[in-house]
């Protein structure tokens, strides 16, 4: 399908088939004014609540409803077709992360109510901050999952920056000068970033208003796809660029990536889960949208893959330089902060290629790394309490120790390293597939980051996982809950792709790519 | 042909008798402000006179050149006034009226000024002369940049053109030109020996520049230099004030022209001579090290008046 | 379009975004800090004074209330913070000494030339007679930025921060006539937001290194030694 326009995915045409006479509206409405408003009232509620005991609770409850949002949500994507109105616009692409977001929020905040407890029982904050770690959780959930749904890229960037602005309160939450250094960063490098993304967005504007005539619609992302051609080329190659950096900034793209590595290990680990599971997903979900309308715009010029290739070119970078990086790590946190980058890296470059093989593997990774990637930071949670430090040289036996946490830490960096039967190894073999099929020269360059990464990941996990436990180490109070959760749903996607996920992401497949394929 | 060269000769003796007037008003417009009474406004010829008809002395370590100086000074200094329109816009000497030839003879009377101040061999002359470059050396990019940008918006260095060109596109608003007037004020002020970079009315100073390369001079040569001195500064007042305002100036020879170009140069003088007044009663005398700081500031109003010629004043 | 094919309310337009460029560059040499902010608070004005020329000048009613917007936001309410914030942080007197200052300065001029290269190619087909002032908005953007990068107090890395968003403001009124209404206030509450924040971490910031001078901020490098739990 070449040219722009609302493709319609499968599972749309099937359905439209079952129920032609609904036309949508109000009820689908609702799941998603459901998803938004949970984290929306939960957060005022959670700044409200004194009692830490139930603020816990509440948090989780919140999580779960929205949680509950986002299933409906999807079923009635997936049911009806894609939902749009009021500046919102939910179609199978957005609705898989909306999904992904709250399931990752849920989880966390099951993991995050005893963990937080313990912080705040040993005294490292006080009632206040949790008060404030807990409402902006839900602020932080909020701004993610408005900026999947909106339609308005205008209102994305304000998304995008509202997000940073809840977490960097939660990096300096235990205020060790560390912390406060790493927030610092994070506020300014992201700040930085994401003003030279509203300048992007500005230009985007700039190009839309020669194409489309009502001024207000003149963001939204759905007019700009249907007219993408029309756009002006050159106005469109600047704007991506600035779009590419401010976004990518987020997204933790080498050399952007500073901020990325301090914001993960000196904030509290619940936030570092969510950060690297989450956050870093909704800013490529932006880069990806952004990229759709480029390419529409650029299809009839001499460089139509201009976006493509640069997402390819920062994508790899970031995988090779993350990969080499994460050797010389000495915190745990940072060290799979950076494999964060790396994959990140994957997936850009993964976006950038483009064609359904391609895409499809780079959503499927988008999942799975976001589950074993928050898996192994709540598990790193634990291990941390139980050796008393991050530091990797002093974090010893956790196996014997305490088994569950030292076997899921094992496994968890088996899967996020590819291995087989993890739902890693089968998006990591789509794209080096997919790379074999249009670059077979670069399927040597990501062959040999993934090695280089799985040895610096594998010579620190050996010592803490085996090494002899130090005297006196104790086993502490740990709820493996969401880790077994997520690590099952990966080895899972492993084993075999569920033929509704297949369907489902084919579809958002077809709408990035204009293609399918299954 | 011959009342144009007549005409251009009254310009330039007008330049020489008017000069000291714009100096006796800048100071009587300080003194009012200050609350004195001021000296006369005819103060400043009184002075040259007296200083005329009085001895010359020269140190015995002086050597010709010193006693040169002052006729080249003052000769070169009110040959570039002369090639400024002051009250008629196309005189014969308009063809010399290019800012490359002035900014050119404006050096040659400097440098014999710092080379006089250097070579009696005192200290304060040294200094002086020192100082002196160290400023113009700073002054004269500003001062080219400031020019440079005028010249761009008329395609030509010519001061007349220049003139003409904004007199031909009426009233516009450039951004280009703010920013020029502000560097060409700035310089006007470093090149004049004017608070904040100098101060013209003090000998005491261990901070003053043009006085301390002059302070050897007695009598007739002492008159040609702070006649020089006064001339220059009429020279940068009429400088700003025709490029930036140059409406009311002669484009005929008629009386009535020439008589209406006359006036206008006199009010417009009188203008910036008040503000001139105005400027240093508020300010004060900056220290010495601060000056290249000054300049630089000139020196980024130039710049930014080209950019923002080229950037938004070229139309597609 | 050019200069004298104007109207003299849009030269006027013209005019106020070449002030406001200036402003940044005083800005950017400016190191006395509450002398700073008063700059900022006149940049401000400018884009403000900017968005009401353009108001007038074009038609468009939507951007009074925008002009007034700004005005309120950055000419007032964010100088005013921030003024409060450094009494009570006592660095009222306080003077920053800048390293390099003419060569700061040289390379924000370069900026202004690259904003200039970049946007050329861009204006060249657009015909409203605000499209000359895209390369000046990039320009106090990207100059912004510089100021983020030399300036090691924490305070004036904000008034960089903030100067930068002026130059985003300055970009949406001159590019496109204003962006729509939702998302201009929402970047504005942003903004709002993000100077709460960084009064917050100016404390924080002072209570870890007893200093506002974020260069002492340097404990995280790649090989250090790791301290403590989390």
């Amino acid at each position: 399908m070449g040219t722009p326009g609302r493709p319609r995915g499968s599972l749309e045409r099937l359905e439209r088939g079952l129920c032609p006479s609904y036309a949508g509206g109000a009820p689908r409405m609702s799941a998603l004014m459901l998803t938004l408003l949970a984290p929306l009232i939960g957060g005022v509620a959670l700044i409200l609540t004194r009692a830490p005991g139930p603020a816990g609770w509440l948090n989780l409850g919140v999580s779960a409803l929205t949680f509950g949002g986002a299933i409906w949500l999807a079923l009635s994507v997936g049911l009806q077709g894609s939902l749009e109105g009021a500046g919102f616009r939910v179609d199978a692409f957005n609705v898989y992360l909306v999904v992904l977001t709250a399931f990752v929020g849920m989880t966390t905040s099951i993991f995050s109510r005893p963990y937080m407890r313990h912080v705040c029982a040993s005294g490292r904050i006080s009632t206040g901050s949790l008060r404030i770690y807990h409402g902006m959780y839900q602020a932080f959930m909020l701004t993610m999952l408005v900026a999947l749904t909106t339609d308005n890229l205008g209102v994305l960037w304000v998304a995008v920056e509202g997000a940073t602005l809840a977490t960097v309160l939660l990096v300096s939450l235990y205020r060790t000068p560390e912390a406060v250094e790493a927030a610092w960063k994070y506020f300014i490098l992201c700040g930085v970033g994401i003003a030279l993304a509203l300048f992007g967005t500005v230009l985007t504007y700039f190009a839309s208003q020669h194409v489309v005539q009502d001024p207000d619609a003149g963001l939204t992302w759905s007019v700009l796809y249907a007219n993408a051609h029309a756009l002006d080329p050159t106005v469109m190659r600047i704007a991506f660029v600035f779009l590419l950096v401010g976004y990518g900034t987020k997204v933790g793209l080498v050399p952007m990536h500073q901020w990325l590595p301090d914001a993960h290990s000196e904030g509290p680990t619940p936030m570092s889960a969510v950060l690297s599971g989450l956050l870093l997903n909704v800013a490529l979900y932006a880069v990806v949208r952004l990229k759709m309308l480029v390419d529409g715009s650029l299809a009839e010029t001499a460089t139509p893959h201009l976006a493509g290739s640069l997402l390819m070119g920062f994508g790899l970078v970031s995988f090779v330089v993350a990969g080499l990086f994460l050797h010389r790590q000495r915190d745990i946190k940072r060290m799979f902060s950076y494999s964060s980058i790396e994959h990140m890296g994957l997936m850009t470059f993964a976006f950038g290629l483009g064609g359904p093989l391609a895409t499809f593997g780079a959503l499927l990774h988008m999942l799975v790394h976001s589950l074993t990637k928050s898996a192994i930071f709540v598990t790193v949670g634990h291990a941390t309490h139980i050796a008393g430090t991050q530091a990797i040289d002093r974090i010893r036996g956790l196996i014997r120790t305490q088994p569950a946490v030292g076997w899921s830490l094992l496994i968890g960096v088996t899967a996020i390293a590819g291995f087989p039967p993890f739902g890693v190894f089968t998006s990591e073999f789509l794209l080096l597939t997919a790379t074999m099929q249009s670059y077979p020269w670069l399927t040597v360059v990501l062959l040999s980051g993934l090695v280089v990464a799985f040895a610096g990941l594998f010579r620190h996990l050996h010592p803490m996982v085996y090494g002899t436990a130090p005297e006196g180490q104790q086993p502490v109070q740990a709820n493996m809950l969401p880790v077994l959760l997520h690590l099952g749903l990966v080895l899972w996607l492993g084993l075999a792709i569920p033929s509704f996920l297949a369907a489902w992401l084919d579809s958002a497949t077809q709408l990035i790519t204009g293609s399918h394929l299954l | 042909m011959i009342s144009a060269w007549l005409i251009a000769l009254l310009q330039a003796l007008l330049c020489a008798a008017l000069a000291p007037l714009l100096v006796g008003w800048v100071r009587k417009v300080k003194a009012r402000l200050q609350n004195r009474r001021g000296a006369p406004v005819l103060q400043p010829y009184s002075d040259l006179r007296k200083l005329l008809f009085k001895e010359t002395r020269v140190a015995h370590t002086a050597s010709p050149l010193f006693r040169i100086a002052p006729y080249i000074v003052f000769v070169a200094t009110w040959l570039a006034a002369a090639t400024v329109p002051l009250i008629a816009l196309d005189l014969p000497t308009a063809r010399i009226a290019d800012i490359i030839v002035l900014v050119g003879l404006l050096a040659l009377a400097r440098f014999f000024l710092a080379l006089a101040g250097m070579d009696v061999g005192t200290a304060f002359g040294g200094m002086g002369a020192s100082r002196e470059m160290m400023v113009s050396a700073l002054a004269e990019p500003a001062m080219l940049m400031a020019v440079f940008t005028l010249a761009m918006t008329a395609h030509s260095t010519s001061l007349v053109s220049v003139m003409e060109h904004h007199l031909a596109d009426g009233f516009v608003l450039r951004p280009s030109y703010l920013f020029a007037f502000g560097a060409l004020i700035l310089v006007a002020l470093a090149e004049c020996g004017r608070i904040p970079v100098d101060n013209p009315s003090t000998h005491l100073e261990l901070t003053m520049i043009h006085e301390a390369m002059i302070l050897e001079y007695t009598g007739r040569h002492l008159a040609l230099m702070e006649w020089a001195a006064q001339i220059k500064l009429l020279l940068y007042g009429v400088l700003v004030a025709n490029l930036f305002f140059p409406w009311g100036i002669g484009a005929a020879f008629g009386p009535l022209a020439l008589g209406i170009g006359l006036a206008a140069v006199v009010v417009k003088l009188g203008v910036l001579g008040a503000a001139l007044a105005v400027g240093e009663t508020v300010l004060a005398k900056m220290r010495l090290f601060r000056v290249p700081a000054f300049l630089n500031l000139a020196l980024l109003l130039g710049l930014l008046g080209l950019l923002s010629h080229v950037i938004l004043e070229v139309g597609a | 379009m050019s200069l004298t094919a104007m109207t003299l309310l849009q030269q006027f337009v013209l005019l106020l975004a070449a002030l406001a460029l200036f402003l940044s560059f005083v800005l950017l040499a400016q190191p006395r800090l509450v002398a700073a902010i008063h700059v900022f608070a006149w940049q401000g004005g400018l884009v403000a004074a900017v968005t009401l020329t353009v108001a007038m000048a074009g038609d468009a009613s939507h951007l009074y209330f925008s002009a007034l917007l700004t005005f309120g936001l950055k000419a007032l309410l964010i100088p005013w913070m921030l003024h409060r914030l450094t009494r009570r942080l006592g660095l009222a007197r306080h003077t920053e000494t800048l390293t390099r200052p003419a060569l700061v300065i040289m390379a924000a001029v370069v900026l202004v030339i690259f904003s200039y290269w970049v946007v050329v190619p861009m204006v060249a087909q657009g015909l409203a007679f605000t499209r000359n002032i895209i390369a000046v908005s990039l320009a106090v953007v990207l100059i912004g930025l510089l100021m983020m990068v030399f300036r090691q107090q924490a305070v004036a890395q904000v008034l960089g921060f903030m100067s930068m968003e002026n130059g985003l403001f300055l970009a949406a009124v001159s590019a496109t006539a204003g962006m729509p209404l939702v998302v201009e206030l929402g970047v504005a509450f942003d903004v709002l937001v993000a100077m709460v924040l960084f009064g917050v971490f100016f404390f924080q910031i002072r209570e870890s290194i007893d200093s506002l001078d974020v260069d002492r901020l340097n404990r995280l490098t790649e090989t250090n030694e790791v301290e403590g739990a989390s």
